[in-house]
């Protein structure tokens, strides 16, 4: 009677250590970098942290597939000082069958975000080894900030070119009535002058062009 | 170097910074080459006080077809190297963003991972190659234009248009600002680059010379060719700028000013780029120890931090004797420190390239890269102006230009004109043609420019002349150093290296790195040899400019002949009286 107890008490470890061990069918291996990611403020790997990371594992799990499944179908063995171990997840109907890898890993994949918080990590620093990461897009704004830049610079050059333009348009003008007048006057001068002398000013002697051309 | 941080110039600066010992050949080429064309050309421009073509036609008529050749150099020149200015001008715009654009590489289609070409290169290239210049695998594949490219060359013609507007008092302005800004930007980064881990990695690997560079005949040849660029002589710019001087500024001083300030800005500015290039290397030295580390401690399943970049080789040895299979296994990096040093991307690469990627590393990159390439833009664009108006000033001196037009809208339309045909640089296939203009308009044409400019005023226009009018101009004839250099040194250089140059391109057929995904050593470059009609375009850009000089001097030759030979033929003339015949001429050429 003794023995068919011990033997009953000691079948779901012997069964787990079955089910759980390296480069098991269904089973993940995992990678913690704590001191990477925390470097001062990491925690030591201990027996309460495992529990942590089965029961967020567990939550996934459960999210997933909707079924409730407890801390103790998650198995985990092979633990190094790496913090590196293997984890398997058991059925909650029946703790001898395992959950298939493809579920695990969907549902690892749709929770990650949440167990990486849980174990204050990322996506590189707690790495569940076969399983892609999903990359979060870079962040793409409506108007690319570079033609925003290109519109100011484009901007201030085109309206630099137009002013300095029209500036020396108007210059150019302004002088060339500038000296129509000076010309005007002084022919006017000269006319006034001489009909105060009850003559007629003959123009075909008047020095219009100072220097002959050549 | 005022040029000489500029993209094309920047290889000087690698190679220089590459092993102290390229300063050699440099000084070399500075002193017997350089300084005596700077001067040559600053005096002709001050005492004939014309643009080049009016200067080479004073001195003889057979000459002047060197000052066309110079105007079409120019001409080429402005073209491609505006296309850098505007490479410049898309990554200054795209530094304003954070996190910088280059710094991560882009999701593939179906967003499971990454661009597999980004990732088998570097964030880095993959912004130059893919998204900057979306660059074709072959330059016979011409791809389509890249309208981000063209925008960006279009506001590089625009700010060179408003430098000009006002023609050189306009420019003049812009030269206080484009002049000054990079020395304080360079000093900026002096003492950024100093303070940085591995700066003096860079810094030690400046100072060892590597004497083994100097049995590289391309060496010799670079530091001749690029010498022109640096100092902007036999671009005709300088001449037109000079006869803009006081007829008795000394120009002696001048010309030993510019270039000897030319010199140390070049080595000014490599001892920040060296630093921030040995910064570089020792950023992916430990980058490519840390992921051996990370390999090895995954493998092994070592505890976190026990293995460190300052114990990993006593680790290494360590496993290599307990675990050898395992170690020959696993994919470990080679983490050669000189290796990493000695990389460098060629020409444009350095700047847009290894600079951007080292610019990543540094603390508060969008100012670092802001400050970087504004710094590039000035200096750029104060080689554009010596290209400009080395192109301007020949062109109303030829009197092509009718003379209603009024100068800024000549300058427009050489802008426009220069804009379209650089369009050409804006296509998939853009770098390659940059790269074919930057290696044979910039070395041979200016080299043959060069050599009839020295031997034109040295022995054509004569010594004594020439002296004369530095006396006349400085004060005092020139000492024998100048003299040596003009008459005998200086061309016998010119010829060497010109000589030096077609045996050693004679020898190999021309190729080029192509940038192909496809290719198996990816993201290696992949060699490829110039197809035949590119090869033609080659020729004809070497020829085609240094064409106008025997040209002119066979046609000034028959005309002379016809007209020595008209004269004896009707001897003396009793009706036409030769006293008023050269009177009309005298007064011909004042009128112009």
């Amino acid at each position: 009677m003794l023995g068919r107890i011990v033997f009953f008490l000691c079948l779901p470890s012997v069964l787990a250590a079955q089910l759980c061990k390296p480069n098991a069918a269904e089973g993940f291996k995992v990678r913690l970098s704590i001191k990477t990611a925390l470097g001062d403020k990491a925690y030591e790997w201990n027996r309460n942290q495992r529990f942590l990371f089965q029961a967020a594992i567990a939550f996934a799990m459960s999210h997933h597939l909707d079924l409730e499944f407890n801390v103790s179908n998650i198995l985990v063995c092979d633990e190094t000082p790496r913090v590196s171990f293997w984890f398997v997840v058991t059925s909650p109907d029946d703790p001898s069958r395992l959950v298939g890898k493809e579920s695990v890993e969907l549902a690892v994949r749709a929770s990650r975000g949440r167990i990486n918080n849980i174990l204050l990590l990322n996506d590189a620093t707690l790495e569940f080894v076969g399983v892609l990461p999903t990359l979060a897009a870079p962040v793409k704004p409506a108007t690319p900030s570079w033609l925003i830049v290109f519109g100011v610079v484009i901007g201030i050059v085109g309206a630099g070119i137009v002013f300095l333009l029209v500036s020396t348009v108007v210059q150019k003008k302004r002088k060339e009535n500038e000296v129509a007048e000076e010309e005007d006057d002084d022919e006017e001068a000269q006319m006034k002058r001489t009909a105060g002398n009850e003559g007629i000013y003959n123009t075909s002697f008047s020095e219009s062009d100072r220097n002959t051309q050549m | 170097m005022i040029y000489c941080i500029t993209p094309p110039c920047l290889e000087v600066s690698v190679s220089l910074v590459l092993s102290g010992a390229f300063l050699i050949p440099y000084l070399i080429a500075l002193v017997f080459e350089g300084l005596p064309l700077l001067y040559l050309e600053l005096a002709i421009g001050q005492r004939l006080r014309m643009g080049s073509i009016g200067v080479w036609n004073n001195i003889s008529p057979m000459l002047g077809g060197v000052g066309i050749a110079s105007m079409v150099v120019s001409f080429l020149v402005s073209m491609f190297y505006n296309t850098i200015i505007a490479w410049v001008l898309w990554y200054f715009f795209n530094s304003f963003q954070n996190p910088l654009p280059w710094s991560q590489c882009p999701l593939n289609a179906n967003q499971t991972g990454y661009s597999s070409e980004c990732e088998k290169s570097t964030s880095v290239n993959y912004f130059w190659y893919r998204e900057t210049l979306n660059i074709t695998e072959d330059i016979e594949i011409s791809g389509s234009l890249q309208w981000w490219m063209v925008i960006c060359l279009a506001t590089a013609w625009c700010v060179i248009y408003i430098c000009f507007i006002k023609g050189i008092d306009s420019m003049g302005k812009a030269v206080y600002v484009t002049a000054t800004f990079p020395y304080l930007v360079l000093t900026i980064f002096l003492i950024r680059a100093l303070t940085l881990p591995g700066a003096t990695d860079g810094l030690v690997y400046l100072f060892t010379p590597d004497w083994e560079i100097l049995k590289k005949p391309q060496v010799w040849l670079d530091a001749a060719t690029q010498i022109f660029f640096s100092l902007s002589v036999a671009f005709g710019g300088l001449i037109a700028f000079s006869s803009y001087n006081a007829e008795r500024n000394d120009c002696e001083r001048d010309a030993l000013v510019v270039g000897i300030t030319n010199s140390a800005t070049s080595l000014y500015g490599s001892i920040p780029i060296f630093s921030i290039l040995g910064f570089k290397a020792r950023t992916n030295f430990n980058t490519c120890l840390e992921q051996n580390i990370l390999t090895l401690t995954n493998h092994f399943d070592i505890a976190e931090r026990n293995m460190t970049l300052e114990n990993y080789d006593q680790w290494f040895d360590y496993l290599n004797v307990t675990h050898p299979g395992d170690i020959a296994s696993l994919p470990l990096r080679v983490c050669d420190l000189q290796n990493f040093l000695d990389q460098s991307a060629s020409g444009t690469g350095l700047a847009f390239i290894v600079f951007t990627e080292a610019v990543l590393e540094m603390p508060g990159s969008q100012v670092w890269a802001v400050l970087f390439f504004v710094m590039l833009f000035s200096l750029g664009l104060s080689s554009m102006f010596g290209n400009i108006e080395g192109v301007l000033t020949p062109l109303q001196e030829l009197k092509l230009v009718p003379k209603w037009l009024p100068h800024e809208v000549l300058t427009a339309i050489v802008c426009l004109v220069s804009f379209l045909i650089g369009l050409i640089f804006t296509l998939g296939s853009g770098n390659y043609w940059v790269e074919v203009f930057n290696a044979y308009v910039g070395s041979v044409p200016l080299l043959i420019i060069a050599f009839c400019e020295i031997v034109g005023v040295a022995y054509i226009y004569g010594m004594k002349t020439f002296s004369e009018d530095i006396y006349f101009m400085t004060g005092r004839r020139p000492n024998i150093y100048w003299k040596a250099c003009w008459m005998v040194i200086s061309p016998v250089m010119l010829l060497v290296v010109f000589v030096a140059y077609v045996a050693l391109q004679a020898g190999a057929y021309p190729t080029y790195p192509a940038w192909n995904p496809n290719y198996e050593d990816f993201p290696q470059t992949e060699t490829k040899e110039y197809p035949k009609w590119v090869f033609g375009i080659i020729v004809a850009l070497i020829v085609v400019p240094i064409l106008s000089i025997p040209v002119v001097a066979i046609y000034n030759l028959i005309r002379c002949g016809i007209k020595k030979s008209s004269a004896n033929v009707s001897g003396p003339n009793p009706y036409s009286n030769e006293a008023f015949e050269i009177e009309t001429q005298e007064r011909n050429k004042q009128s112009i």
